[in-house]
């Protein structure tokens, strides 16, 4: 693997790593950009941060595949994939946006719409004081062992 | 009838908060009441850990403010390694720290305004909450919306160069910083290809005043009288008066401006401030020891900073400021809509602040730490975004936290937010027979001016919606609305 196919691959991770599995997002994000290392993949950009917010949709419009990836407590088997939309309903929380209202954002501001997509991954405990669990990193390793594939796949990587 | 009107959970502001408005038999506003479910198990958490470690442990408590908590708590600790009290740090420990905390308040206080506060003002309150966001000001005003994403990015990227990493920060350390700016970092800040660059952020701050000036024209009435009501204030303040945002002493002022103390050194703040608990709120009130829980009850954050504040001492702040202490004749400002223009005033001070320190040399020094003698206790004071944060801690003699008591901004203002949801629910909600969409979002704007962050870093993808729940007299639900 030399290099990605003509395009751009932004990943971004977000969450707390200080909460326990709310870090699964980061942890996805960072094992992302040592694979691209370990393989010499340059076209991949991987960040991460707390939250998402309206600057990211900057980073998003010089991308053309943006994949988050977020730790969740929704009832799903282990990881949860599935293409993101602009969405116009911008969340409540103050400090933070959504992945369908940075891309609505992206669109409107840079006139520029990526493909986006979102991967979930199941996590079980939240509290300060502990590590990720045990059966949330076995969904974390899933998470990564499908989006690997997902770019290999889709022939994204020469 | 009687009834009891419950918001559920305060929109747009962090964590969950729940506002419950009652009714009397004649309609009238009898009771309010603004629930915070407050995270309290951090202090108790940090109880054992090295002393070093806290300055990073304590990034943990939130994922909105962490570079405030980062810093405050590693002044606590340039307590414990006999670094002095605020001024003991070398020069470029000192100034690096500074640059870190204007980036910080540059990026929230742009966040804040542009995202949370600007639809409210562009839109209108009572205006379609579809179009009353971010996307809707992106979608009517491009140029103020690309304006916020930059001002956003550009304090981001200070933190990041000042902390270390934009995760869990480690460029605090007891006693200094581990780094210091590079004169490649330093010109990318200062040359920065347009917009990124320090003169640009200065240009944008002073056009967000203006913005601000010219709203301010064309609704008066309605900055003036929203939410007004008096209160004592508080915060740090150099010690000659200057507006400070990393250091000083403490000072309060009651509502007519006079000093109810001044130049407190920070380690005493224990001897001034109180905590009151009470039956109905995890959160606690802070109040003003002499004056007691009823009348000592105070504002921090950007409104009650320039009301303790004799002057700014950056030339284009000091300017915006004297034309805002104008409106109330020098007197405290305590009209709840003018916190917006504080912040706005300290944004444009903030962007000041960051060219000067980038200017200045100190920071490509490499004496990074400076200790001194071991103290086992030790107070870090900052005045955050959203007001005075408090961080204070005793460690043992093997170097364990053995307590920690954490008093942040938000609780700081737990009483005067009580008391703007008390005035919003009188003034709107009075013998009306339904609560609509306008009535509710005022009552979350008069929170919203406080920018109140509630310590819920463990976000929630999708589950943070409003709910109102009406009761009647014997407690039973006859109404539920969801949005």
């Amino acid at each position: 693997m030399k290099g990605i196919k003509k395009i751009k691959i932004l990943i971004y991770g977000y969450g707390n790593p200080g909460r326990q599995d709310d870090g699964l997002g980061i942890l996805f994000s960072e094992a992302m950009e040592e694979w691209a290392k370990q393989n010499g993949i340059k076209g991949i950009t991987c960040d991460s941060n707390y939250q998402l917010n309206a600057e990211d949709s900057q980073s998003m419009s010089e991308n053309d595949i943006v994949i988050f990836a977020d730790a969740t407590k929704n009832k799903i088997r282990n990881i949860k994939y599935k293409e993101i939309k602009p969405g116009k309903i911008i969340s409540f929380s103050t400090h933070s946006m959504s992945p369908e209202s940075v891309l609505a954002l992206c669109k409107e501001l840079y006139n520029s719409k990526p493909r986006t997509y979102l991967i979930t991954i199941k996590g079980y405990r939240w509290a300060v004081n502990g590590e990720v669990t045990k059966k949330a990193r076995e969904n974390l390793d899933k998470a990564l062992e499908y989006i690997k594939k997902f770019i290999l796949i889709k022939s994204y990587v020469d | 009838m009687a009834k009891k009107i419950t918001i559920e959970p305060v929109t747009r502001v962090e964590g969950h908060g729940k506002v419950t408005i009652n009714l009397d038999d004649q309609g009238n506003v009898s009771q309010t009441r603004l629930h915070i479910v407050e995270f309290r198990g951090f202090e108790r958490f940090v109880q054992g850990r090295p002393y070093w470690e806290a300055p990073v442990l304590v990034q943990r408590l939130c994922g909105i403010c962490p570079v405030s908590h980062h810093l405050a708590s590693a002044k606590a600790m340039d307590v414990i390694v006999g670094a002095g009290t605020g001024n003991g740090l070398t020069p470029v420990g000192e100034k690096m720290r500074r640059l870190m905390h204007y980036g910080q308040m540059f990026q929230s206080h742009s966040l804040h305004f542009f995202h949370l506060a600007s639809p409210d003002l562009l839109f209108g309150y009572d205006s379609d909450p579809a179009k009353r966001n971010v996307i809707g000001v992106a979608m009517t005003n491009k140029d103020l919306a690309v304006q916020a994403v930059f001002m956003r990015k550009f304090g981001q990227e200070i933190i990041a160069a000042t902390a270390g990493k934009k995760i869990h920060g480690t460029g605090a350390v007891p006693g200094g910083i581990n780094k210091n700016l590079t004169k490649e970092e330093r010109d990318k800040f200062l040359k920065g290809k347009d917009p990124l660059n320090a003169d640009k952020m200065i240009e944008w701050a002073q056009a967000s005043i203006e913005f601000f000036k010219d709203y301010y024209k064309k609704n008066k009435e309605f900055i003036d009288n929203f939410s007004q009501f008096p209160s004592n204030h508080l915060s740090l303040v150099r010690k000659d008066g200057a507006l400070d945002l990393y250091h000083g002493v403490l000072r309060a002022v009651d509502a007519n401006g006079k000093k109810i103390f001044d130049k407190v050194d920070t380690q005493d703040y224990l001897k001034y401030i109180r905590e009151e608990v009470k039956s109905w709120s995890y959160m606690k009130f802070p109040y003003i020891k002499q004056l007691g829980p009823e009348k000592g009850w105070y504002r921090v954050g950007p409104l009650a900073r320039l009301n303790t504040a004799d002057f700014i001492p950056t030339a284009l702040a000091q300017k915006e400021f004297e034309t805002y202490k104008a409106v109330t004749k020098g007197k405290p400002n305590y009209m709840c809509m003018h916190t917006h223009w504080a912040r706005l005033i300290e944004l444009l001070h903030s962007a000041e602040m960051i060219k000067k320190l980038l200017n200045d040399p100190d920071l490509q020094k490499e004496n990074l730490v400076k200790t001194g003698k071991r103290q086992k206790e030790g107070v870090g004071i900052i005045e955050a975004p959203r007001g005075t944060l408090f961080h204070h801690y005793a460690v043992d003699a093997n170097d364990r936290i053995t307590m920690a008591n954490l008093i942040v901004s938000t609780t700081n203002n737990n009483e005067p937010m009580n008391r703007a949801v008390n005035y919003i629910a009188k003034a709107m909600m009075t013998k009306k027979p339904q609560i609509t969409e306008g009535m509710m979002n005022a009552v979350e704007v008069g929170i919203r001016a406080y920018d109140p962050c509630l310590s819920c870093a463990t976000h929630a993808y999708g589950e943070m919606p409003l709910e109102i729940t009406l009761r009647n007299a014997k407690g039973k639900v006859i109404d539920i609305k969801r949005k």
